[in-house]
């Protein structure tokens, strides 16, 4: 029951937080909030007995996850006051909001037919879940049933992630990584305030 | 009420879900679409964690007198999803920093304007 409980608020936190960040102007403040949000993630991804995720969730999603976006901040920041904040929002998008509210409706009646949460007999734990719980330790000697999958029974999977890793790194490097022309890069900067 | 607390996790999914798509098409600055965009990817492996759960399981890590496991499965993709994530994050940073580098601005509505009046 107390799990329930725990669930319950930190899902309810979860969605304020959001909410939150939709509505701040100020950047850093969204950032930071954007912390908190993936550090509740964590906590709830422990309370639905997936450690693993919370691990990886606390580690990427709260800490590099906000550091590259402080750094991004830091290189984006206006030249004067206020450094952080987006342009006002000059009316009120009623298209998105009508989109979303349209599309929230559909996926709400969508659940209708969702087994509860934490079914046992719910067809995504009937499936090869069982295969992998009975036999992973004979297979692998994994005690780690997640490690064992992740790394053995869908290791493709996992060398798809890294190609797909080593890939942005490379776009990455490519787009702000070594020495660019500082000069013609100025000159550019210039014309746009003139125009601006 | 058994409705209601077998449900609110897949609402709450479909409010971070709505939440984030709202913010990458209604606002213009280009950081906090990638914040929405962020939301929503999280709201998907909620999604996935949530149908992972079984009621009184443990965390898949065979141990002896544990009787039910949480599927491991969604675990899985999802620690896949969540380090693919970061990677095409830093990579829409990188870009962002250029178009700063290049228009002075990184908000939306400048950036058409200054391309317009080119």
């Amino acid at each position: 029951m107390i799990d329930v409980v725990v669930d319950i608020i930190l899902l309810t936190f979860l969605a304020t937080t959001s909410i939150a960040i939709m509505r701040i102007n100020n950047l850093f403040a969204i950032v930071m909030l954007f912390g908190i949000f993936s550090l509740l993630s964590a906590g709830l991804f422990v309370v639905m007995d997936a450690p693993d995720v919370a691990f990886t969730e606390a580690a990427v999603g709260a800490g590099i996850s906000t550091v590259l976006m402080l750094a991004t901040l830091a290189l984006v920041k206006r030249k004067k006051e206020p450094y952080y904040d987006e342009a006002p929002q000059t009316h009120t998008a009623w298209l998105p909001l009508i989109v979303v509210i349209v599309t929230g409706s559909a996926l709400v009646y969508g659940t209708w037919d969702i087994p509860s949460f934490g079914s046992p007999d719910a067809p995504s734990q009937t499936h090869v879940a069982r295969f992998y719980l009975e036999n992973s330790m004979l297979d692998t000697g994994v005690p780690n049933t997640v490690t064992a999958v992740l790394a053995s029974y869908r290791g493709f999977d996992t060398l798809g992630e890294v190609t797909v890793i080593f890939t942005a790194a490379v776009a990455v490097l490519l787009l702000i990584g070594g020495k660019r022309p500082k000069p013609a890069l100025k000159a550019k900067d210039e014309e746009g305030q003139d125009e601006a | 009420m058994e409705f209601f607390i077998g449900h609110y996790n897949y609402w709450v999914v479909i409010i971070l879900m709505m939440v984030g798509l709202y913010t990458v098409i209604s606002r213009g600055n280009l950081v906090k679409k990638i914040i929405g965009l962020n939301i929503f990817q999280v709201s998907v492996f909620f999604l996935y964690i949530s149908l992972g759960t079984v009621e009184g399981g443990a965390a898949p890590i065979i141990a002896e007198g544990v009787k039910v496991y949480s599927n491991p499965l969604p675990h899985v993709l999802i620690l896949t999803a969540i380090v693919v994530g970061v990677a095409t994050t830093a990579l829409a940073l990188a870009l962002v920093v250029r178009i700063k580098e290049t228009y002075g601005t990184i908000e939306e509505d400048e950036i058409h304007n200054l391309d317009h009046s080119l």
